[in-house]
């Protein structure tokens, strides 16, 4: 199985994202710079990585939505290409219109760094089958602009379709609902705040992300 | 020709960099803030024919998020 990372300028999780794919697939994924505008043929997943594209100019992940290779991505997502956005990847996906809603600066203010408790709403997505419904795992977090926005009626409907794939199980940073992860209508979009690459070696303090990469590629066919 | 484009929080969108902001007022002693909120202001030098569609253009496709901002154009 082939897979991709975009890299955009700022992006600084890339290379943790790429050594949690090769891990699942045992082939080192394609780093595939912004200003590409074909993804590489044949690839089953891309990843927008976290980082702080564009150093978060204008809003985070704004600029990174709009650069030449997200025309790409766009278009192959709409074909069914599984796609991964963490953290600033996240934010990406929501500015590119590939998920809904928004993510603002968190409620408290500050830059949330630390580990925290999610419970996996739904294992039934490509992305999160590595889990248990119900399930509760620790994965990092690390961004200030985390805090999850949308209006009621999307909200509404991200719970009535199962799209909310990862919740926080405790006060992380205002998120609505306290969203940390949802998936698009087709479900092969994901965006997440938290960091499951980071969190795939026991060395990492535990291997909780590692289900996901390797649930994923399961689905998609390693 | 200069543009000023107002971008804002729309209504009911909580700001918490505006209520910081608000208390902090508070704190110097100034009563009466009921409330404060953060927008953006950007300044466009644009050429004298450019149509006011692609102005309003620029703000949905990039300036303002239309999700959680409103925008307002101002010829300077």
């Amino acid at each position: 199985m082939k897979t991709a990372v975009i890299v955009f300028p700022g992006s600084n999780c890339d290379r943790d994202i790429a050594v949690a794919l090769e891990q699942a697939t045992g082939t080192a994924p394609h780093m595939v710079w912004h200003r590409d505008t074909e993804l590489p043929a044949g690839i089953g997943v891309v990843a927008v990585p976290g980082g702080f594209s564009y150093g978060d100019y204008l809003r985070s992940g704004a600029l990174a939505a709009r650069s030449p290779i997200m025309t790409a991505v766009r278009e192959q997502a709409a074909r069914g290409l599984k796609v991964l956005g963490v953290c600033n990847g996240f934010q990406v996906l929501t500015e590119a219109g590939l998920l809904p809603g928004a993510l603002m600066r968190n409620a408290g203010l500050n830059f949330v760094c630390r580990d925290v408790a999610l419970t996996v709403e739904n294992a039934g997505t490509v992305f999160t089958r590595g889990y248990q419904s119900g399930e509760q795992v620790r994965f990092p977090v690390a961004h200030h602009d985390g805090n999850y926005v949308a209006d009621a009626e999307t909200l509404d409907q991200l719970e009535g379709e199962g799209r909310v794939a990862f919740r926080y199980a405790e006060p992380v940073n205002g998120s609505a609902r306290n969203i940390a992860g949802i998936v698009s209508v087709d479900g092969n979009v994901l965006g997440m705040m938290p960091h499951p690459e980071r969190r795939i070696e026991p060395a990492h303090g535990g291997d909780d992300g590692k289900r996901m990469f390797a649930g994923l590629l399961e689905t998609v066919g390693a | 020709m200069k543009l000023r484009i107002y971008v804002t929080l729309k209504p009911g969108v909580l700001d918490p960099q505006g209520k910081a902001i608000e208390h902090a007022l508070s704190g110097l002693g100034f009563s009466g803030v009921d409330s404060a909120r953060v927008g953006k202001l950007i300044e466009l030098e644009v050429a004298d024919d450019t149509a006011d569609a692609d102005v309003d253009a620029m703000c949905r496709q990039l300036l303002a998020n239309t999700v959680i901002e409103n925008y307002r154009i101002e010829r300077a």
